[in-house]
């Protein structure tokens, strides 16, 4: 966590956050499935003033073969941030934030792919973030299960993500920039649904158990949410097929 | 992974057949463009952005700004330095990695048509002769490849650059301002396919050329910037022919990227 600067304030006296919301009310999410023609599968998401596009390749055969699991396929996944992405330019490629980010999506995309499915193949997935706010990782999950989804890949369940933090002594949902660095804390969660389990959990900063409870049950409120809207994504793609199909037919 | 598309000889065979009596694989008669999409201002942390869409090829790029030291050679000219990424998202045959030599041809093609043709006065990006000048990074990230990716990122590059603003106020350098754009200098590639040319190659028309070339072509119908690739030739009167093309299609596109 950054170090505050004196006299900012991150919430304000009616409760309401920098950018006008409530402490556990979400930004604008909008997600939209089948967005690239080369991939297998890809999602588009605008999470607040997050853009991320994901691209998903697999199961096809991994290179080199000795990488090969004879058991199931390897589940590898690149997170990167595009150089114009945050106001002071980033060196394209991977850093050590990125691999890192990298090995903890792929880990909890891992959890809910049937990789015994497809022995010694691998299942790629590429999430770029173009542009970048706060929650990137959390946003980049969210959106490469939808693209999962959309590939065709069979799995237990869609992951939904979202980040909590502390700002001002206050548990707040899906922090924005400004509050990832001045903030106290930042827990960001990713949750399946279905079975319950949470797949992705860091934290940094500073809480006490009680602050921690509740940070983790509204994220998982959150992650509900999100769940639909990604459910919510896949319908819209899908039903367009469907009608096109029909249409085709008649 | 490969790193090469491989096409089926069937489907060579096809489009080759095809090309003989004058048709492609996807309809289009030889001088027809794909549909183009340009869209200004995607990136807000950009100092300029823009997404440009030829048919399924999908681009973005971006524009940063920062203050740095001129080239010692050229001590009163602001800095050009552009860069592409072919992300493994783009393509099955696209690999992670630094940049490979398809994506350093990409980036140079480019940042070739902007530079000679002029498009940024880099005199006006001088702040101080020899000491302090603004760089400006042109990144060029290519994200769904379904051929002709070099006049992709070059309307990207343009409409990127007649997007920016450049940030004088972030490094206390007074007011923000527009970048001036002077050229518009407008990339158009031909695919030699047996003894046929076409324009705005396709994936499988990529994929299969013998030979391609590019040419810049700026608002007075001047050549600005050209690049050969691939390991077949051009008769003197294939060049020629597609020069008239290329300065016969490149207003229409101009006024696209402009007015978008």
């Amino acid at each position: 966590m950054g170090i505050k600067k004196e006299g900012i304030k991150l919430i304000n006296e009616d409760g309401l956050r920098i950018d006008g919301r409530k402490p556990d009310e979400l930004r604008p999410i909008k997600i939209e499935a089948g967005v690239l023609k080369r991939a297998d599968g890809s999602a588009y998401i605008e999470w607040g003033k997050n853009k991320i596009l994901v691209g998903v390749y697999g199961p096809r055969e991994l290179h080199p073969r000795h990488l090969q699991d004879p058991t199931k396929a390897k589940v590898q996944c690149r997170y990167d941030m595009a150089s114009f992405s945050v106001i002071d330019r980033k060196r394209p490629g991977p850093d050590r934030r990125s691999i890192e980010i990298s090995k903890i999506i792929g880990e909890a995309l891992e959890n809910v792919i049937f990789t015994h499915q497809f022995p010694r193949t691998s299942i790629d997935i590429y999430i770029e973030v173009l542009e970048a706010n706060a929650g990137t990782r959390c946003a980049g999950l969210t959106a490469a299960s939808v693209a999962l989804a959309d590939a065709g890949i069979p799995m237990k369940d869609l992951i939904a993500a979202v980040s909590v933090g502390k700002v001002d002594g206050e548990i707040v949902l899906d922090l924005v920039k400004e509050e990832d660095n001045y903030g106290e804390a930042d827990v960001p969660i990713g949750y399946v649904p279905r079975t319950g389990e949470v797949v992705l959990l860091q934290m940094d900063g500073d809480l006490s158990y009680e602050e921690f409870e509740k940070a983790l049950n509204m994220g998982i409120e959150a992650c509900k949410k999100i769940y639909e809207m990604q459910k919510d994504a896949l319908k819209r793609k899908y039903v367009k097929v469907a009608t096109e199909i029909v249409e085709e037919v008649e | 992974m490969t790193s090469e598309e491989i096409v089926s000889e069937i489907k060579r065979d096809y489009i080759n057949r095809l090309a003989e009596v004058g048709r492609r694989i996807d309809g289009r008669a030889f001088n027809e463009y794909r549909e183009i999409v340009v869209e200004k201002g995607v990136i807000s942390t950009a100092e300029g952005s823009a997404r440009v869409r030829i048919g399924g090829t999908e681009v973005v790029v971006g524009v940063k700004m920062d203050l740095g030291e001129p080239f010692p050679d050229t001590p009163n000219m602001g800095v050009l330095t552009t860069s592409a990424e072919l992300g493994p998202l783009a393509s099955p045959t696209f690999e992670a990695g630094p940049p490979d030599e398809k994506a350093i041809e990409l980036a140079r093609v480019t940042d070739r048509a902007i530079r000679e043709s002029g498009a940024i006065d880099l005199q006006r990006l001088c702040i101080e002769e020899g000491n302090k000048v603004w760089v400006l990074f042109l990144d060029i990230y290519v994200l769904d490849y379904d051929g002709n990716m070099f006049d992709a990122a070059e309307y990207c590059a343009l409409a990127a650059l007649l997007n920016t603003t450049v940030p004088a106020s972030r490094f206390d350098m007074g007011d923000d301002f527009k970048l001036e754009v002077e050229r518009y200098p407008i990339s158009m590639t031909f695919a030699k396919i047996e003894n046929s040319i076409v324009v705005d190659p396709s994936l499988d028309e990529d994929n299969i050329a013998d030979a391609r070339l590019t040419v810049s072509i700026d608002e007075e119908n001047r050549i600005r910037a050209m690049q050969k690739g691939l390991s077949g030739g051009f008769t003197v009167d294939e060049v020629k022919k597609i020069i008239n093309t290329a300065m016969e299609l490149a207003p229409k596109i101009r006024k696209k990227i402009v007015e978008a």
